[in-house]
């Protein structure tokens, strides 16, 4: 195939087949012996904009339906998703994305199940946990009726049609629509029990209050079904304060992170650790630096506002230490820093390692396995063992049993 | 030292690459302007096939004395090969990686005989 160079020029690759592109990967898990150990990718992708017309039939509202369906027949022309301004792929230099369309895969199969089993075997991953992708602007919808009819519509599609077909190697956590705080309970109440479910997600790109008194039950009914609550972050070219940024890279580099710092901020600060103290959080695809940077800047202010933040019984930056982080995209430049952040966050108990993949800047198992300063234990903890034991996953062969036993992550996987 | 067959240098066009497996090594060879050049096939970043991507000139800034920008435009003497699973971007002529240029790919030492062409590992 060709994609388009500099100037008008084209340049002949191969079509995308997914295990030939990461071959390397799967000479560095052969290498690392990484099918011994459990490896959970908590944060993967797929492009659900391409099946808009298998989603969209499960929205309930007949009049949205009809209106959204109608909306996707006219193919280019039909927007129904909010839209972002952005060149994740820095203009076609990660080949993926223009290709994507190339990769051949057979029928019988959901496709996007097909892709997912490629990549994760090539890296050694045994269970990923799958989100959308262009779902994660949805809390930029303007119509608050359909955040929920999509949200609901997506909900049902990938527990009925995608990650059944996965073998169990599949999980979600489902996206609330937000924005409604009565139908983010109906969605926990009709879906949580589901297979596949491991919990729920807030999509990050928005601004509501996370501690309003109407989210309560929400978190509440998450709480008491034992599954997990996520926020996933992401970035937004038209929210005010990155107008400013000519450059793609300022508003990636900050928006993702800016988000989840905005609502952890607001999560800590009003003593939702103690409202909720049995509440599994994660913060997602912020990277890892900002935990540091939010830590200090939150426990400087507090040991002289306290009268601000009354529900809290320790420093905000233990209240984060109780929470975990997804390990991508990890700020792996500067490796004494990045053992400070480590260190900081309890990363032993509270990292969870995630690829993203196939989004640009996908991180594989060797980010963590190789880090110089991480105890066996703690490689083994940040790659699977943790949300292993998060999730109930069981181990996939006699070797990976035997690891989860040795660091004591076995418990609740059998 | 070992050699190992490239292919026939009549065949291999200006703008071509090959990958050649050769023992533990996987080597990528370009023809760019008549020279060739050869790299290691892995990347220094996260190990991916560096050079299986993109070619694509250099994107540079223009800047007046008076320090405004005049705007990006592509080097008409500097091309890149970039690594297709995050963008790493590297130098065709040095193998050095342009974000940080003490980071160099390994180059290999490209030999032509008659018609053919070898890299030697
Ligand atoms: S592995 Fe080459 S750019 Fe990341």
């Amino acid at each position: 195939m060709e994609l388009m160079s500099d100037r008008g020029r084209r340049v002949t690759v191969d079509e995308l087949n997914t295990t030939r592109l990461l071959a390397h990967a799967r000479q560095q898990a052969h290498q690392r012996k990484l099918d011994d150990m459990v490896i959970v990718d908590v944060d993967a992708h797929h492009y659900e904009n391409e099946h808009m017309k298998d989603i969209l039939p499960f929205m309930e509202n007949d009049v949205l339906r009809q209106l959204a369906m109608a909306q996707g027949m006219k193919g280019g022309r039909g927007t129904l998703m909010p839209q972002q301004i952005g060149y994740q792929d820095v203009g076609g230099r990660v080949t993926r994305y223009p290709l994507r369309a190339s990769e051949k895969f057979e029928p019988g199969q959901h496709r996007d199940v097909q892709l997912g089993h490629r990549w994760m075997d090539a890296m050694g991953v045994d269970y990923s946990c799958l989100f959308p992708t262009g779902m994660l602007n949805i809390g930029l919808h303007p119509q608050k009726e359909m955040e929920v009819d999509l949200c609901w519509a997506y909900n049902r599609w990938v527990t009925e049609k995608v990650l059944p077909e996965s073998g169990g190697r599949m999980f979600s956590m489902l996206s609330l629509p937000f924005s409604n705080p009565d139908e983010s309970l109906r969605h926990v109440e009709t879906f949580g029990h589901r297979d596949g479910v491991g919990g729920f997600m807030i999509t990050a790109v928005r601004t509501l209050p996370v501690y309003d008194n109407a989210y309560m039950k929400v978190y509440r009914a998450i709480e008491e079904r034992g599954l997990v609550l996520a926020f996933h972050s992401a970035f937004n070219w038209s929210e005010n304060v990155f107008r400013g940024c000519n450059r793609f890279i300022a508003v990636h580099a900050l928006g993702f992170s800016f988000y989840n710092i905005l609502h952890c901020t607001n999560w800590v600060v009003n003593g939702m650790g103690e409202r909720f103290p049995k509440l599994p959080v994660i913060w997602i695809e912020s990277g890892l630096a900002w935990v540091p940077f939010l830590m200090q800047r939150l426990d400087h202010e507090y040991m002289m506002r306290p009268s601000e933040c009354p529900l809290l019984k320790k420093k905000p930056s233990e209240y984060m230490r109780d929470m975990y982080y997804s390990s991508q995209p990890m700020e792996i430049q500067d490796l004494k820093a990045m053992e400070q952040t480590f260190r900081m966050m309890d990363a032993e108990n509270r990292l969870l390692y995630a690829s993203d993949y196939p989004h640009w800047d996908f991180d594989l198992p060797s980010t963590i396995y190789d880090l110089p300063f991480l105890s066996e234990k703690a490689k083994h903890n940040i790659l699977g063992g943790t949300a292993a034991r998060l999730f109930k996953l069981k181990p996939r062969n006699d070797k990976q049993k035997e690891n989860l036993i040795r660091f004591g992550n076995y418990t609740a996987a059998a | 030292m070992a050699e190992k067959l490239v292919g026939k240098i009549s065949e291999f066009k200006d703008g071509d690459r090959r990958i050649v497996f050769f023992g533990d090594h996987e080597i990528g060879v370009f023809r760019e302007n008549g020279a060739f050049y050869a790299y290691s096939n892995y990347c220094l970043h996260q190990g991916g096939p560096a050079c299986e991507g993109l070619t694509i000139a250099k994107v540079e800034e223009r800047i007046m004395p008076d320090k405004t920008s005049k705007g990006l435009y592509f080097s008409d003497t500097e091309l890149h090969f970039v690594c297709p699973w995050h963008g790493y971007e590297y130098d065709i002529k040095t193998g050095e990686c342009v974000s940080d240029r003490r980071l160099k790919l390994r180059k290999y030492e490209v030999i032509e005989k008659g018609d053919e062409l070898y890299v030697r590992a």
